[in-house]
């Protein structure tokens, strides 16, 4: 890189931070703007500028570079990849008999937060007020769990896992019953919560739990964040120092992104990135048809 | 003006002010936010017919965008907004080639190595 670099390829390219704020933060090379540039969308000069590099890649998380994209097309996969990509998840809870101290809602909410291994790529969306669900848009689980006395413990025990059988109640309790054709389609036990330990209640001798839940496709569900900097957190430590506060730039790259995505475990990140992906020409494709059909009317 | 029926609720609606020409059409786009917003607007703004493209979401409780273009030149507004469309999804697609040619060539690398 250059020593030095002309003013106007800072404007362009370069992200500043200074003692006290961030200079020239927002995208400027739009058609017009710069005289001798020509800045109109070329698709042939964003294939050859793109590149990504995978920095690693393992079961629930990679990290990856993406260069030479926009800030805004950037976080409009960030967003997607946090919001908008489909997953299964428990959405509603029957309780048949809940006699432990854990209310109602709090358990229902604890097992909507619990992720279930199933591919919402399987699965439909559940029409607006279909209250029974089908098998082509609904999991059914079951979590049956009775605690009772252990006739065999030693007299003068306290330990609660030699007094009691069944008193936690973990995600590996959760039973999956399926539903028409579902057993033929899925095989045998592979719908499932992803982790086997959620400690979901606890429970004590008489008490019991019996409910059912509903499992049904919708929006969210993984972690994703995009940073600006891997090893190097751009610390401005050297802007303290007044000698070498006058020497020293310190700038970004403004189109060099870096993902680091991890999974709740239901999809693998980068099925997660390409469905991120799929999204958002979804969304494009569904403003074109739009288009379509007005110019028709 | 044009708005388009589905189911209830229109997707895509188009608002233009009277006395203005094709040029200057406000679009409201229901069901989205700055994720579709601002990628849109990057792309539009990158056509030198543009005059002016900018994007609100008029209330944070109601999930639609005021997506406004004018051009210059006579040129009618639906038509940037269109190769906008267009220019997003090529846009996407090299991108999703570009990854999964990569975590291929990296999967392919890494079973090499063990």
């Amino acid at each position: 890189m250059a020593a030095s670099m002309s003013n106007v390829e800072e404007l362009r390219n370069r992200v500043i931070l200074n003692e006290f704020g961030v200079r020239n933060v927002h995208t400027t090379d739009f058609p017009g703007n710069y005289p001798g540039y020509n800045d109109s969308w070329n698709l042939k000069k964003f294939q050859k500028k793109f590149r990504i590099d995978i920095i690693q890649m393992e079961e629930n998380s990679m990290e990856f570079d993406m260069v030479g994209i926009d800030a805004a097309i950037a976080n409009a996969f960030r967003r997607i990849l946090l919001a908008e990509v489909p997953t299964m998840a428990v959405e509603k809870v029957f309780v048949y008999n809940n006699t432990s101290i854990i209310q109602d809602e709090i358990l229902a909410h604890r097992l909507g937060l619990v992720p279930i291994r199933a591919d919402p790529r399987l699965f439909e969306y559940r029409n607006a007020g279909d209250e029974e669900g089908t098998e082509i848009d609904t999991i059914q689980l079951q979590l049956k769990v009775k605690c009772t006395r252990n006739p065999r413990a030693p007299r003068d025990s306290s330990d609660p896992r030699e007094l009691y059988i069944n008193h936690m109640v973990y995600s590996r309790d959760i039973k999956w019953v399926p539903i028409g054709n579902q057993a033929d389609v899925f095989g045998e036990a592979s719908i499932a919560p992803v982790h086997d330990d959620i400690l979901l209640a606890q429970l004590r001798p008489g008490q019991e739990l019996d409910i059912v839940m509903h499992c049904v496709k919708g929006i969210g569900e993984a972690v994703a964040r995009v940073l600006n900097s891997r090893l190097d957190t751009c610390s401005r430590e050297v802007l303290r120092h007044d000698d070498l506060k006058n020497v020293v730039k310190l700038g970004r790259v403004r189109d060099h992104f870096i993902f680091s995505v991890e999974s709740t475990g239901i999809l693998a990140p980068d099925v997660l990135v390409c469905e991120a992906i799929n999204v958002l020409m979804a969304k494009c494709r569904k403003f074109l048809n739009e288009l379509d059909a007005a110019e028709v009317e | 003006m044009a708005g388009v029926e589905e189911g209830n609720k229109p997707v895509l609606e188009m608002v233009q002010a009277e006395g203005a020409d094709e040029g200057c059409i406000t679009f409201v786009l229901h069901e989205e936010d700055h994720t579709l917003g601002n990628s849109l607007r990057y792309l539009v703004m990158k056509n030198p017919d543009i005059e002016f493209c900018g994007y609100s979401i008029t209330h944070p409780s109601e999930s639609k965008i005021n997506f406004r273009i004018q051009t210059r030149g006579g040129v009618p507004a639906v038509e940037p907004f269109r190769k906008g469309l267009n220019d997003l999804t090529d846009v996407c697609q090299h991108v999703l080639n570009t990854f999964q040619a990569r975590v291929k060539d990296f999967k392919g690398q890494s079973e090499a190595m063990d």
